[in-house]
């Protein structure tokens, strides 16, 4: 259970919202939802339209392709962006590997949110370019 | 002997219900219709929960419309009616047509507390008014957990506890100065706000129901909250604001004695004889200060689950919602369950955004059968109905429901209807169940329609195949006219059933 301001305090603590003052991310904390998942719960369904933006405020979620296990998830990472800004299906499920409680954003709001709120989508494209060297350098 | 007045003494039962608004009683009915032994305890005198008391402006946002096209005692009348509860007698069915004066088709408050009054009365649901749950305990027994409740009345004891006390605790923002702001929960009568400049604190629709009401008595209204105010005109849902309450958003925009911000507020202080209420715009981070008469704290309600989250109950959000499962029972402790609004907690898949419509009675009113149709099953032996369907009817069967099902109209992407296929048991009807159940659940092979929306302006009919273990969506065209039965329809959905029902695109 969180109110607003309690949000907010929380997302003041990640990375992705670090250069928001304290107005912009009560302004955050409202757009954004809060919902919690039950151990074994899932989160994102692979292949399944209309999805939404997650962000971990707690708690532990696996990443799965066609069931196998790809990476875990915790406080302060993201996921199911990749999909909506590229206007394609999920390709992962991601199921809750403990009690989870996340901050979510619906896939539709997704665009007008990150192009108000630039330094978000900078620090999500900073994730994003070390997932993808961390992908190529795997790669070898 | 038992008082005929006050049924349902302290005692053990099987399932024990609290609350006696629309999600109460529906629930209660199908217990009673199901002969599952129960007790249904209120603290309200009478029936109606937050109906015998709100709207403040004693005119509901949920329409029913009696001259639709189906009969109103049938099922396919469910669509057209968002306020009459459920029930399998005919002269139980759209009882709210028969609670409207012909003036609108959003009956008053008034007209939905008699609609559940008679709907009470006429289908028999006893219920033990004037007795309020105070505190509830947990024994593990050896047949599982047991439920012990203290309430006014004595001690009642249950196997299954079903809670339909409504989101209807006020809450306020722990905002510095807050205690000048009354709540939502206690506007005065609008004429008493004649000549004042009023300040309303929040952008959902009980901020906007209250500018609205009071756009003809304030002097000035100024709304603010963190986030920008959608209407459900732009949304193409029941998100935002609904269209009732748009005339603040026309006064707003031509500068017409309303102002709506996108403001949090720093704190409100006593300056002489006025309040001076200070902001913060959430887009620039620039302040921004009024002197106001009152303050009005529409800032939502929570849910009064007195003790429960300490026995364990998982709660989320701002109004302190149960999480729950796809059924309705809590995440966390298995034997308690809820009914009526607070179901919103269980949100299944919220595709595009769009959520359920379980915060309001036609949404809700379907959850509520559900939830005691798996407790019968599940608790109580009582199984199902699965009728058997002609492989010639499926696909009429199909799209039929796709066209007018109204579970599936008021409760998009959410319940789905469930046809399944095997070998030895045939083809089955299995009812409505939750989507995000039908997807996670293991079973045969099986078809799960919904009907969804984008939330851009289209709906259309979308079918879940199941084969061998593995769910595809399959996203039907939408139609102009949302007629989903034409040559089109049958040809996609003939072609998706022959997946799991060899034969079916041929009859």
């Amino acid at each position: 259970m969180a109110t607003r301001d309690e949000i907010a305090d929380a997302l003041a603590g990640m990375t992705l919202f670090a250069d928001l003052a304290a107005p912009q991310l009560l302004g955050v904390a409202s757009r954004f939802e809060e919902a919690f998942f039950a151990e074994g719960a899932r989160v994102l369904r692979q292949g399944l339209s209309g999805s939404a933006f997650y962000v971990i405020l707690d708690g532990e979620a696996a990443v799965l392709v066609d069931g196998e296990q790809r990476a875990t998830l915790g406080r302060g990472e993201f996921f199911g962006e990749v999909s909506i800004i590229l206007g394609e299906l999920p390709t992962a499920d991601v199921v809750a590997l403990r009690p989870l409680r996340c901050v979510v954003l619906a896939g539709p709001a997704v665009e007008g949110f990150l192009i108000e709120h630039p330094k978000v989508t900078y620090r999500m494209l900073q994730a994003q370019s070390r997932r993808l060297r961390n992908a190529n350098r795997a790669r070898g | 002997m038992a008082d005929p007045e006050r049924p349902f003494p302290p005692g053990a039962y099987p399932v024990i219900v609290i609350g006696s608004g629309p999600g109460g009683l529906q629930v209660a009915y199908e217990l009673n219709r199901r002969g599952i032994g129960h007790a249904v305890l209120s603290a309200d005198p009478g029936p109606g929960g937050m109906f015998r008391r709100w709207p403040f402006f004693q005119r509901l946002l949920s329409w029913t419309k009696p001259y639709a096209a189906p009969d109103r005692e049938t099922r396919a009348f469910e669509r057209w009616d968002w306020n009459s509860l459920l029930a399998t007698e005919p002269e139980l069915r759209g009882l709210q047509t028969k609670f409207m004066d012909g003036s609108s088709d959003f009956p008053s408050r008034p007209e939905m507390e008699a609609n559940l009054t008679a709907f009470a009365d006429r289908s028999g649901i006893k219920v033990r008014y004037g007795c309020r749950w105070e505190s509830t305990r947990r024994d593990d027994g050896p047949t599982g957990p047991r439920f012990r409740l203290t309430t006014s009345d004595g001690e009642y004891d249950c196997e299954q506890l079903i809670l339909a006390v409504g989101i209807a605790e006020p809450f306020s923002p722990p905002t510095p100065g807050i205690e000048h702001a009354v709540h939502y929960a206690d506007t005065r009568a609008a004429e008493t706000y004649a000549g004042r400049r009023l300040f309303i604190i929040g952008k959902q629709n009980s901020g906007f129901e209250l500018a609205s009401g009071l756009l003809q008595w304030a002097s000035r209204i100024t709304l603010a909250s963190p986030s920008p105010a959608k209407t459900s005109i732009e949304t193409r849902s029941l998100v935002g604001v609904r269209a009732r309450y748009v005339q603040p958003f026309e006064d707003s925009a031509l500068g017409g004695g309303v102002d709506i911000l996108s403001a949090s507020v720093s704190e409100i202080s006593r300056s002489g004889t006025s309040l001076r209420v200070d902001l913060k715009r959430t887009d620039n981070g620039m302040p921004v200060s009024l002197d106001v008469d009152e303050v009005i704290a529409a800032t939502g309600f929570t849910c009064p689950l007195l003790d429960l989250p300490a026995l364990g109950v998982a709660v989320f959000g701002q109004s302190r919602l149960p999480a729950q499962t796809a059924y309705w029972e809590s995440a966390t402790v298995p034997g308690i369950h809820f009914a009526g609004t607070i179901t919103s907690g269980a949100s299944g898949l919220k595709k595009h955004g769009i959520p359920s419509y379980s915060g309001a009675v036609q949404g809700h009113r379907y959850n509520g059968r559900l939830l005691v149709e798996r407790l019968a099953e599940r608790s109580f032996g009582i199984p199902r109905p699965r009728p058997l369907i002609a492989l010639a009817d499926l696909t009429t069967h199909v799209l039929a429901e796709a066209t007018n099902a109204p579970e599936l109209w008021h409760q998009k992407a959410y319940l789905a209807r469930v046809i399944s296929v095997s070998a030895d048991d045939g083809i089955r009807d299995e009812g409505s169940m939750p989507l995000s159940h039908f997807l996670d659940v293991d079973g045969p092979n099986a078809i799960a329609l919904t009907v969804e929306a984008d939330g851009q302006g289209a709906i259309y009919p979308v079918a879940y195949i199941r084969r061998d273990g593995k769910v595809d969506e399959h996203v039907l065209e939408p139609h102009p006219l949302n007629e989903f039965e034409g040559t089109t329809y049958r040809n996609q959905a003939g072609s998706l059933l022959e997946l799991i029902a060899p034969g079916a695109s041929k009859a």
